[in-house]
């Protein structure tokens, strides 16, 4: 290290110099435009967590782009620069390490990392702030067998049921249930997330959230959608074979629409709900040699109001 | 010593035929586990080809879901538990001892053993394929209670023999990890200390120390799997009190240490070849060595970063974010040390060279889109989408089997006595890193939109970026080619290659190539020197002239 300082650290010539600063603010330049392109990359932000986690999003692509810019800048001046000649088989200058560079970029990443997790640890606390995603609780083994007492939920509370493999919404002061997800703008909204089998995911892309539904357990889970439309419920964490078919539409829309909408739904007849996987194992029985071995798909709820997952979503 | 009876001479039995067999030399072993997890390797890529085109479009129409989930499965599982392990046990098996001057490893037979328990759990797993009802369809991961659903009921299930087949790959690793830990620790040629042993070793010690503290841990949780599944046991089901996530913490307190334990050994290679091909000391040797630990002790409290949607609390998520962060720090040291080490080098691009470049390069990608997932509210987002699929295949091919390309290309003259040929090398290089960026870089805007991982059909959407991951994939199936070419050619008439064709420092180029049987036999020299001491002119170890000119006395006379 005490003869790197004589040759490698000194000669920087003022032209020099500039260069390097000019090439580091074009990084900066390429890093903040790369922090605000972020955006685009994400669906359209329908929830209250959804500019939360973009801004974070936002924030670690411009440190990520500066970082990655600065490494491959480095590799692609040495892979110019510093190439051997073609008949040189002599040595480099042996320089062994240097022991305030390594202090530097110990002590730069470590507050770097450390900033980027105070930052995420407080979009964490606001978005447990707009809903808490932590209040799990063991079912009572009644609920357990599938007889979810109506009369003990929260008035304002949806409930969702997962299954092998079909979404189900009841929302039990209406008296209502479906399989597409209607809930009004701008409301706060607790669900209640069960499953009947399997580990589920409850994940709503232009939401940002994700939960999973796990059987055995209720748990509640919180959100606030901001924005009409139709978006995409995905099943997050796998289930099985009809998994990839294991959606749902969910409708955000105003209260007066809501409102109509529940009130129209509460006078429709029982009848079987969307299940993209109960249609598709008929199809297959139908076939010779179908596949390999696949457990059946749960009969498709019995609900007031099927909706539809086929019309065109927003995200 | 005396250069006269130096080097031993040749082992008596070269023949091919020593490879089929019960052997207890570790070079002959670490070609077995290398061979063999390439076999393997054809066959996970296979299934690979099959996922991106059933992909190529948005709708399940090229095989049935059951089979798509099966195949999935199955890729991941064989390219970890037979691809990856297997050939960094190989890399192990011939680096080791060779590096540290031992003549084989502490447990011969014990090595051996661990060796074949490898084709045998794979002949189960690939036997699994052709019981009632498929393999296994869970995942790699196995999640219950999906996994102990067991949809035909009979006994013996595609799921139990996966099962079977990975306990039985942790007892094999584990076996391995006891033989390189206590060779490494017991075994070194006099004048070794800790802070003289190349970094290969150093990240080697490091894994293997991982899986013997992780593997129990998997090893149990798989076992109470199998009980669910096969005896009506309730460890992990609801309706009987049991819990699916205490599951998931068994199997990722493992698991994600087995990240460590793939990616360590390629901070060693990488950490070993820059210097070679850049003419200068690794920058910063001990920090380097220091790191490796570092990431080992950080390693195993970061396992809940995988279930943070899986209903942790909040105090837990935040917990895990922070150690997860601290990982990037011994990890940033690593990356400047190498960039340390290429700065004004004087560099040589060949190929080992190449796949070293570029394995770091998406090494860098990889460690920002990790750092991305690993603050809580975006992984929230994006856990269990394409993104996460993209982020580990970045590290998994695009750093870890890169580097290993690049091991196998620098240490094939060592250790079959013949020279890779650089043109074939060079293409699969180019191949190989356009096919891998084309490939896992659209994983992550699909990720992003919101496209779960592990599905066998898509929304219209994600049709564009999914085209062009399956171009990339069908180009990394076409890179495979020039390598397999390269290796078979070589191996059968490529040129000789002398003791030391890169003019690398270490004990390992002090042999002849190949090396004899018992490595340096009686006459194990002192070291006296750090390694990569490259550009200082200062000799590795006692009588070093001598043994060289021996060398290349004998590579004259042969």
């Amino acid at each position: 290290m005490s003869n790197s300082s004589d040759r490698s650290r000194l000669p920087i010539s003022g032209l020099g110099l500039v260069a390097l600063l000019g090439w580091i603010g074009l990084l900066v330049a390429l890093s903040w435009w790369m922090a605000q392109q972020a955006y685009r990359w994400l669906p359209v932000q329908a929830s209250t967590a959804a500019p939360l986690v973009d801004g974070l999003f936002s924030f670690e692509t411009g440190i990520g782009t500066f970082v990655f810019g600065a490494v491959v800048s480095v590799m692609a001046w040495v892979l110019l620069k510093h190439r051997a000649d073609k008949y040189d088989e002599s040595d480099a200058e042996p320089i062994e390490g240097n022991t305030r560079l390594e202090v530097i970029w110990t002590v730069i990443p470590l507050l770097l990392v450390m900033a980027i997790a105070v930052y995420a640890m407080r979009v964490n606390t606001k978005l447990g702030v707009l809903g808490p995603m932590e209040h799990i609780h063991l079912a009572n083994p009644v609920e357990d067998q599938g007889g979810y007492a109506v009369d003990r939920l929260p008035a304002e509370q949806v409930e969702v049921i997962a299954r092998q493999w079909s979404w189900e919404f009841r929302y039990p002061s209406a008296n209502v249930s479906t399989t597409e997800l209607h809930l009004p703008v701008d409301q706060p909204v607790t669900f209640r997330l069960v499953s009947d089998d399997v580990l589920h995911g409850f994940y709503i892309p232009a939401f940002r959230l994700k939960q999973d539904v796990i059987p055995g357990r209720a748990i509640n889970f919180n959100l606030t959608p901001t924005r009409e439309g139709r978006y995409r419920l995905r099943d997050s964490q796998f289930s099985g074979t009809w998994f990839a078919a294991n959606q749902a539409d969910v409708v955000v829309e105003s209260s007066e629409v809501y409102q109509a909408w529940l009130e129209n739904a509460a006078r429709q007849p029982l009848q079987s709900g969307l299940s993209d996987a109960v249609i598709e194992y008929g199809e297959r029985k139908q076939l010779k040699n179908p596949g390999w071995a696949t457990v059946p798909p749960a009969p498709p709820p019995q609900v007031n109001v099927p909706g539809s997952n086929s019309l065109p979503h927003d995200a | 010593m005396t250069s006269a009876t130096f080097p031993p001479s040749p082992p008596e039995n070269t023949s091919w035929s020593r490879y089929f067999g019960f052997n207890t030399d570790a070079k002959v072993i670490g070609i077995q586990y290398i061979v063999t997890a390439f076999f393997f390797f054809l066959i996970g890529g296979l299934l690979a080809m099959i996922i991106r085109g059933e992909l190529i479009t948005p709708p399940a129409d090229l095989v049935d879901r059951t089979v798509y989930n099966g195949i999935y499965t199955m890729h991941g599982t064989i390219m970890l538990f037979l691809f990856i392990f297997p050939v960094l046990n190989g890399l192990n098996n011939l680096l080791i001892p060779t590096m540290i001057g031992a003549p084989d490893m502490a447990f011969p037979r014990l090595n051996a053993v661990a060796f074949w328990l490898v084709p045998i759990f794979g002949a189960l797993l690939i036997g699994s394929f052709f019981v009632p009802g498929g393999p296994a369809y869970s995942g790699w991961w196995s999640y219950p209670p999906v996994s102990t659903q067991n949809p035909l009921g009979h006994f013996i299930n595609g799921q139990g023999l996966w099962i079977t087949a990975v306990a039985l790959s942790g007892v094999s690793s584990i076996m391995g990890a006891i033989n390189f830990v206590t060779t490494i620790l017991r075994m070194r040629s006099p004048g070794m200390g800790f802070f003289m042993m190349p970094v290969y070793c150093w990240t080697a010690l490091a894994a293997q120390s991982l899986q013997l503290i992780g593997l129990p841990a998997l090893t149990g949780g798989a076992v109470m799997l199998l009980m669910d599944l096969s005896f009506g046991t309730s460890f992990y089901q609801p309706e009987g009190g049991g819990d699916p996530v205490l599951y998931q913490h068994f199997f990722w307190f493992y698991s994600h240490p087995a990240v460590y334990v793939i990616i360590l050994p390629v901070f060693g290679i990488f950490s070993e070849l820059f210097p070679v091909y850049s003419r200068k000391p690794l920058f910063g040797y001990v920090y380097v060595c220091l790191a490796s630990f570092i990431i080992v002790a950080l390693g195993l409290v970061v396992w809940v970063h995988h279930m943070f949607p899986s209903g942790v609390a909040q105090w837990m998520r935040n917990f895990f974010m922070f150690s997860t962060m601290l990982i990037a720090v011994p990890t940033g040291v690593k990356v400047f040390a190498w960039l340390g080490t290429i700065w004004r080098g004087k560099l040589r691009l060949t190929t080992p060279m190449l796949f070293c470049l570029g394995g770091l390069f998406n090494f860098v990608f990889a460690g920002i889109t990790g750092i991305m997932l690993a603050t809580v509210p975006v992984d929230i987002h994006v856990s269990n989408t394409y993104f996460v699929v993209g982020h580990f295949h970045y590290v998994i091919y695009g750093a870890a089997v890169m580097g290993i390309f690049a091991a196998i290309y620098h240490w094939f003259p060592k250790f079959i006595g013949r020279m890779p040929y650089e043109g074939l090398g060079k293409l699969h290089f180019l191949l190989t890193f356009i096919g891998a960026n084309l490939n896992f870089l659209p994983m992550h805007p699909l990720g992003l939109m919101g496209m779960p991982r592990r599905v066998s059909s898509y929304d219209p959407e994600f049709a564009f970026w999914n085209v062009l991951a399956s171009l990339g994939a069908f180009l990394l199936g076409v890179s495979i080619i020039p390598f397999l070419l390269n290796m078979v050619s070589a191996w059968v008439r490529g040129p000789k290659a002398p003791h030391n064709p890169w003019n690398a420092i270490g004990l390992e180029w002090l042999l002849p190539s190949p090396p004899p049987e018992d490595n340096f036999g009686e006459h194990v020299p002192t070291v006296i020197s750090r390694p990569y001491g490259y550009g200082t002119g200062a000799p590795l170890v006692e009588h070093q002239a001598e043994i060289e000119k021996q060398l290349t006395l004998q590579e004259a006379s042969a």
